[in-house]
C-alpha cells in the first residue's frame, strides 16, 4: 500500500492513536466477553458434572454396566449394589406415558385454535396456555399430592395413591402448554394455499387436517412432543411429591416408583459428600445431562427436516 | 360413516380437547385461589415460619424469594444485554457464533435439578460458601442469562435499521449508536422480557434446593447492613424461598398445618407470577404508546 | 420545461465550465456485492459547491455509488470496492481511513426521513455531543444555525424539546438535513430525499438545496428527471453499473452525446 503523505487532511481522516475511537474498542470487548460467558458456562457445566459424575466409576470402582442395567439399588447394604435401572426405567416410563397423554391433547388444542375456531379459539386458549406455564412446578406437585394422590388411593387395594399414574398425570398437565404452543406455531405457519387447495378439491375440514395439514406440519409437531418429553424427563420436585420414591421396578402404573430426578432430590442431602452413595447420585446427574444433550440433538435434527 | 359425519365428530373431539384444557386451568386456578385465599392475611405474610408447631407464616421465605430474584436480575440483566448486543451487532457469521447460539440453547433448556447440582458443586462446595443467597442467584444465572441474551438480541433486531444508519451516517461510532439509539429503542421489549423471565425465576425451586438451601437463619429486620450475620440483606446466608418451602413442609417437614401453609404459599406464588405477567404486558404497551404517539 | 431550459442555457453560458474546482475524484471505481458487480469501472469528478445529480433506472448502481462515498456500503456484508475516490488528497476507500471522522465531513440524508424518537433539539445535538461538545451555549447556537439553514427554524423554534416524531414528513426530512448540517460537512449526499414526500414539501426541499449549494457540495440521487433538471448543475447518467454520460445538466437534457442517454430521457425505458 502506498505510503500516505502527512497533511492536515490525513490528521483528520487517517486512523491514528490520536483519533481512534476508544469507546468503540472498549465497548466491543465488553460485549464480546458477555457473549463468550455462554461458552464458558456451558463448558464448565459439562466438565465439572462430567468429572464428578464419573467419580463413582473411576474412584469407587462401581461398574457402569451394573449401574445402568441392574435393578437392585442397595447402597447401604452389607454388599452394596448400585443398579440404577429402576430409576432410569421410572424416568423413561413417566416421560413416555405423559407424552402419550399430552401430545394428542395438545395437538388437538392447537388444531382447535388454528382450524376449528381461528377467530376466537386463540383468544381464549392462548391466555389459558400462558397461565398454565406460569404455575410453578412445586405447585403442580403440591396439588397432585393433596388432590390426585388421595383420589387414586381410592382405586388402589393397598397403600397410598402415590404411583406412576399420579406422576404421569401431573407431568402431562405440566408439559401440555409446551406441546400446545409449539404445535400452534406449527399449524399456524402452514401456508394458506395448502388449505385452499385441499378445500378446492372438495375435501372436508377433517380430511384436510388429517391428510394435508398434519403431515405437512409433522416435523414441527414432533419437535413439540420431543420438547415436552425433554421437560418431563428433567422434572424433579413435582414428580417427587407424587410418585412414592421407592427403589423397585414398578410393575403397573398403580405401583410406586422412583425416577433419576426424584432419587437425586431425596438423597443428595442425606448422603455424605464424597461417599460412594453420594457419587452415584452425581453419576445419575451425569445421565440426566447426557440425555438432555441427546434431546437437543434430536430437536435440531427434526428442525432441519422441516418442509416449510 | 360418511365423511360429513366424520367431520362433525372430529370437530366435536377437537372442541372437547380445547374444553378439557380450559377446564384443567380453571380447576387448578380456582383450587389454588380459593384454598389459598383463606390463609392470606397480613399475619401470614409477616410471621416467621414455624418448624414444629402450627401457625407459622412465610415472612422470611417471601423476602428470600424477592431478594434472590433481585440479585439474580442484577447479575443477569447487564450481562444479558451485553451478550445480546454482541449477538445482534458485533457477532460475525461464523462457526464460533453458531457455537454461542448452541450454548444459549443448551443452557436455557437444561433441567433445573441439573443446574442445581452444578450450583452445588461450584458455588457451595468448591468455593466453600455453603448454602448462600449468592450461590442460589448464580445457579439461577445459568439459565436466566441465556434467556436475557436472547430477549435483548431479538429486541435489538426489531429496532428499524434506518435509525442505526442515520446515527452512523452522522459520524457516530457503532458502540455509541448502540448505547444512545438502539438500546433505548429496544428498551420496552427488553423490560417486558425481563419481567416475564422474573416470573420463571420467582417460581424456581429445584435449582435452589442445593444452593440456597432449606433453611433461613434468624433474621433481624431492623438490621439492614449487608455485612451483618443477622441482616436479611446478607448474601452469604442460606435462604429458603417460597417455592422450596412448599416442597419442604410437604415432604420433609412435620408441622401439622403443612397443607394450609402450602395452600397460602401457593396462592402467593401463583398470584405473584400472574402479577409479573400482567406488569410485563402493561408496561410494554405503555412504553410503546409513549414512544410512538407523538 | 422549455423556459427552464432557456434559463439554464443562460446560466451555463455565464459560468466558466471546466475550470470549476473539484471536491471528489472518482478513479476507476468498481463495487461488488459478493460476486455481482454493481458499479463498473467508473471515473469522473464531482464539482465543489455545485449540485450533481445521479440519474438512471432502478438497479443501475447510482445509490450504490452514493453510499460508497461515505463508506455506508461497509455495513453490507459481502460488499467490496476497487479503485479510488479521492477527497482532500486521500483515497477514502483505503482501509486506514477513519470512517467515523469521514462521515462528519461527508453527510447523508436518506430517502425516508429517519429522525430519532427524541426531541428536535436532541436530534441535532446527538452527533455533536458524541464529538465531545458539551457547552450548552455552543449546542444551542448549533441547533439554531442548522435549523435556520434547513429552513425549519421558524416553524419549530418554540417547540425544540418536543418529539421529532410530531413533525410532518416534509419537516422531518428538513430536520434530517439540519441534523447533518450541524456537523458542518463539506459534502452532502442525498438519496432521493423528496421521493417519499408530497409535492409541496418536495418543492421546499429543492429550494433549500439551491441555497445550500453555496456552502456545500451536493450529490443527489433522483428518479425524477424534472427534479434533476430543476435543481442540478451537472448530471451523471448510470445504466447497469456503467457511467454512460456525465456533463452539464443542460447539455444532458437537450443534446445528450449517447443514444442510451437520449432514450432514457425520452422515456423509452424506465
Amino acid at each position: 500500500m502506498k505510503q500516505i503523505e502527512h497533511t492536515e487532511a490525513s490528521d483528520r481522516l487517517i486512523s491514528s492513536k490520536k483519533n481512534r475511537q476508544m469507546d468503540e474498542v472498549r465497548g466491543s470487548i465488553l460485549v464480546r466477553f458477555c457473549a463468550f460467558l455462554m461458552i464458558a458456562v456451558s463448558i464448565a457445566i459439562t466438565i465439572f458434572l462430567g468429572i464428578k459424575g464419573l467419580q463413582s466409576f473411576i474412584v469407587n470402582g462401581v461398574s457402569p454396566i451394573e449401574f445402568l442395567t441392574s435393578i437392585n439399588w442397595n447402597p447401604t447394604a452389607e454388599n452394596p449394589q448400585y443398579g440404577a435401572f429402576p430409576f432410569i426405567f421410572g424416568s423413561i416410563a413417566v416421560t413416555l406415558l405423559s407424552a402419550l397423554i399430552a401430545a394428542p391433547l395438545g395437538i388437538a388444542g392447537a388444531i382447535f385454535m388454528t382450524e376449528i375456531a381461528p377467530a376466537w379459539g386463540r383468544k381464549i386458549l392462548q391466555p389459558v396456555i400462558e397461565l398454565l406455564v406460569g404455575i410453578p412446578s412445586v405447585v403442580y406437585g403440591f396439588i397432585g399430592l393433596t388432590v390426585l394422590v388421595p383420589f387414586i388411593g381410592h382405586f388402589k387395594s393397598s397403600g397410598s395413591g402415590h404411583s406412576v399414574l399420579a406422576g404421569t398425570i401431573v407431568l402431562s398437565i405440566m408439559i401440555l402448554p409446551t406441546v400446545t404452543s409449539i404445535a400452534t406455531d406449527a399449524m399456524g405457519s402452514l401456508p394458506k394455499s395448502l388449505r385452499e387447495g385441499s378445500y378446492a378439491l372438495g375435501a372436508t375440514r377433517w380430511q384436510t387436517i388429517r391428510r394435508v395439514l398434519v403431515p405437512a406440519a409433522l416435523p414441527t409437531l414432533m419437535t413439540a412432543v420431543v420438547l415436552g418429553m425433554a421437560r418431563a424427563f428433567g422434572e424433579a420436585l413435582a414428580v417427587q411429591m407424587v410418585i412414592g420414591n421407592t427403589r423397585n421396578l414398578p410393575e403397573s402404573i398403580m405401583d410406586t416408583a422412583g425416577t433419576l430426578t426424584t432419587i437425586i432430590t431425596l438423597n443428595m442431602g442425606h448422603t455424605t459428600y464424597g461417599s460412594v452413595e453420594n457419587n452415584t447420585l452425581w453419576s445419575m446427574g451425569l445421565v440426566l445431562l447426557v440425555v438432555s444433550f441427546m434431546f437437543i440433538l434430536i430437536i435440531r435434527y427434526l428442525s432441519s427436516r422441516r418442509k416449510i | 360413516m360418511n365423511s360429513k359425519m366424520t367431520d362433525r365428530f372430529a370437530t366435536f373431539i377437537f372442541g372437547l380437547c380445547a374444553a378439557i384444557i380450559t377446564a384443567i386451568l380453571v380447576g387448578l386456578f380456582s383450587y389454588i385461589i380459593f384454598n389459598g385465599a383463606k390463609e392470606l392475611n397480613f399475619d401470614f405474610l409477616t410471621t416467621r415460619s414455624s418448624a414444629i408447631g402450627s401457625g407459622g407464616g412465610i415472612r422470611d421465605q417471601l423476602f428470600n424469594s424477592f431478594y434472590i430474584l433481585f440479585i439474580t436480575m442484577l447479575i443477569t440483566v447487564p450481562l444479558g444485554v451485553g451478550g445480546g448486543v454482541y449477538m445482534a451487532e458485533y457477532a460475525p457469521q461464523n462457526k464460533v457464533t453458531d457455537f454461542i447460539r448452541t450454548c444459549i440453547e443448551v443452557l436455557s433448556s437444561l433441567p433445573s435439578i441439573v443446574i442445581g447440582m452444578f450450583g452445588l458443586l461450584m458455588f457451595v462446595n468448591l468455593t466453600g460458601w455453603g448454602y448462600t443467597i449468592i450461590g442460589g442467584a448464580l445457579a439461577l444465572t445459568v439459565f436466566n442469562l441465556p434467556v436475557m441474551v436472547r430477549v435483548t438480541e431479538d429486541a435489538l433486531r426489531s429496532v428499524p435499521k434506518d435509525q442505526k444508519e442515520a446515527s452512523l451516517a452522522l459520524g457516530v461510532t457503532k458502540w455509541h449508536t448502540v448505547k444512545t439509539v438502539l438500546i433505548p429503542g429496544a428498551l420496552p421489549s427488553i423490560i417486558t422480557g425481563a419481567i416475564l423471565a422474573s416470573g420463571r425465576v420467582f417460581g424456581e425451586a429445584a435449582a435452589l434446593l442445593f444452593t440456597a438451601g432449606l433453611s433461613t437463619p434468624r433474621l433481624d429486620f431492623t438490621n439492614w447492613s449487608p455485612f451483618s450475620d443477622t441482616s436479611p440483606l446478607n448474601v452469604f446466608r442460606p435462604a429458603e424461598t417460597l417455592a422450596v418451602h412448599i416442597w419442604n413442609v410437604n415432604t420433609q417437614g412435620i408441622i401439622p398445618d403443612a397443607e394450609a401453609i402450602a395452600n397460602g404459599a401457593s396462592a402467593v406464588l401463583v398470584l405473584s407470577v400472574l402479577l409479573f405477567n400482567l406488569a410485563a404486558r402493561w408496561l410494554g404497551s405503555f412504553i410503546h404508546k409513549k414512544l410512538t404517539s407523538k | 420545461m422549455v423556459q427552464m431550459l432557456a434559463e439554464k442555457k443562460e446560466i451555463a453560458a455565464k459560468k466558466a465550465p471546466l475550470q470549476a474546482e473539484q471536491i471528489l475524484q472518482v478513479q476507476d471505481l468498481s463495487i461488488y456485492y459478493g460476486e455481482k458487480r454493481a458499479v463498473n469501472h467508473i471515473s469522473f469528478e464531482i464539482e465543489k459547491n455545485a449540485i450533481t445529480a445521479l440519474i438512471g433506472p432502478s438497479g443501475c448502481g447510482k445509490s450504490t455509488f452514493l453510499r460508497s462515498i461515505n463508506r455506508m456500503n461497509d455495513l453490507i456484508p459481502g460488499a467490496r470496492s476497487e479503485g479510488a475516490i479521492m477527497y482532500e488528497g486521500l483515497n477514502i476507500l483505503d482501509d486506514r481511513i477513519n470512517v467515523v471522522n469521514l462521515r462528519r465531513e461527508i453527510g447523508m440524508v436518506f430517502q425516508k426521513p429517519n429522525p430519532f424518537p427524541k426531541s428536535i433539539y436532541n436530534n441535532i445535538t446527538h452527533a455533536l455531543k458524541y464529538a465531545g461538545e458539551k457547552r450548552k451555549s455552543v449546542l444551542d447556537d448549533a441547533v439554531e444555525e442548522s435549523l435556520t439553514k434547513a429552513a425549519l427554524w421558524d416553524e419549530v423554534k418554540d417547540r425544540l424539546h418536543r418529539s421529532a416524531l410530531s413533525l410532518s414528513g416534509g419537516q422531518q426530512q428538513r430536520l434530517c438535513i439540519a441534523r447533518t448540517l450541524a456537523m458542518k460537512p463539506s459534502v452532502l449526499l442525498l438519496d432521493e430525499p423528496a421521493s417519499a414526500l408530497d409535492p409541496i414539501s418536495n418543492a421546499k426541499i429543492e429550494e433549500l438545496l439551491g441555497e445550500l449549494k453555496n456552502d456545500y457540495s451536493i450529490v443527489i440521487v433522483t428518479h425524477n428527471m424534472q427534479q434533476a433538471l430543476r435543481v442540478s448543475d451537472r448530471t451523471a447518467f448510470f445504466l447497469n453499473g456503467d457511467l454512460v454520460e456525465y456533463d452539464a445538466t443542460e447539455r444532458i437534457f437537450t443534446r445528450p452525446a449517447q443514444q442510451k442517454t437520449e432514450d432514457y430521457i425520452n422515456g423509452r425505458f424506465g
